[in-house]
């Protein structure tokens, strides 16, 4: 988001998403951790207050099985539901409807994808079910590519959070087009989220340097041999970036520049 | 009678309401959604919407995703 950071009056920093302010700008999805109770501690770890979900059929045939919100409690924290899985408008619209019924909220996370290979997402089915969510009431934070033009259509549309990919989902690869992602940070009114191909803390720093409001990921927490540690690893990094965006770096130049004066050599 | 729930056929004892069946399958209704014939039905309706032989229903929850 290019307008003036968001410092309350008492000197602090927070992050505003449809309204609502969260002190944390990371957001981490919930997928492929061992088990539950390792999601959990990666959460507290995090310091996460929004945290994606995916919509699945239950089990009818042993319906004791443990849920998610039997570990996380969809009280204390923002639940995203996604629409991970889906290839087309129609069925993205479908599963947040009933994402809305099972959560009772209207903030969602839209992606439609294109491509089983690289999960990149299809725009024009992502543009079609960003228009009928906005119409029903939704809330919409939207995965996209990073060309400023669909990030600028989305946004002109009412979504209330750009979340362009820095690599494909899942890849680890980080921030492959920083140009891009800065050039949707400066013309974007609303917060924008490096959603996707986050692997290390670097990645995540180098996301919110950039001047992106928040950075969502999964794999690179989940897939981590310290899943925890990876989360204070990037609870930490996301500050760290952000502090350094605020503070504003120092020019690049092109020669060395000594730090110590050149007066009283002896 | 017989239903489709996510896509399996079940026989289940009808006739039912969304609430009855729920009851039946042992599941928390506080904990899921349910689509019936591609209609979501809000929870305040599970007692008054009755299920019939034939019907397609997806039940659903939140599961751990990205």
């Amino acid at each position: 988001m290019n307008v003036q950071p968001d410092i309350s009056e008492q000197g602090q920093d927070y992050f505003e998403i449809a309204g609502k302010r969260y002190q944390s700008r990371l957001i981490i999805g919930t997928g492929k951790y061992k088990d539950f109770e390792q999601n959990a501690a990666a959460l507290v770890a995090s310091g996460a207050e929004i945290l994606t979900v995916a919509v699945r059929r239950v089990n009818v045939t042993d319906p004791n099985q443990p849920m998610l919100v039997d570990f996380i409690d969809p009280k204390k924290y923002t639940y995203l539901p996604n629409t991970a899985g889906c290839f087309t408008a129609d069925d993205a619209v479908r599963t947040l409807r009933l994402a809305r019924e099972a959560g009772g909220w209207e903030l969602v996370k839209l992606e439609v994808l294109g491509d089983k290979k690289t999960l990149y997402p299809n725009m024009l089915e992502t543009l079609s079910a960003a228009r009928k969510l906005l119409h029903e009431g939704f809330q919409v934070m939207v995965y996209c590519n990073d060309d400023p033009i669909m990030a600028k259509e989305l946004e002109d549309m009412g979504c209330c959070a750009i979340m362009p990919l820095a690599a494909p989902i899942g890849s680890g690869l980080g921030i492959q087009n920083p140009v891009n992602i800065r050039l949707i940070v400066e013309q974007t009114e609303v917060p924008v989220i490096v959603d996707a191909g986050v692997g290390t803390a670097s990645d995540a720093a180098i996301a919110m340097e950039l001047g992106c409001d928040g950075v969502l990921m999964n794999t690179a927490i989940a897939e981590a041999k310290d899943p925890e540690k990876m989360a204070r690893a990037m609870k930490l990094a996301v500050e760290a970036g952000r502090l350094a965006y605020l503070a504003g770096r120092m020019a690049k130049k092109r020669y060395a520049d000594p730090s110590s004066p050149l007066a009283g050599l002896i | 009678m017989e239903v489709t729930i996510n896509g399996e056929r079940h026989g289940i004892d009808g006739p039912v309401s969304v609430h009855g069946l729920l009851r039946q399958l042992g599941l928390d209704a506080r904990k899921i959604a349910v689509e019936h014939n591609l209609e979501i039905v809000p929870r305040s309706t599970y007692r008054d919407i009755a299920v019939k032989d034939g019907d397609r229903l997806e039940i659903v929850h939140f599961v751990g995703g990205g």
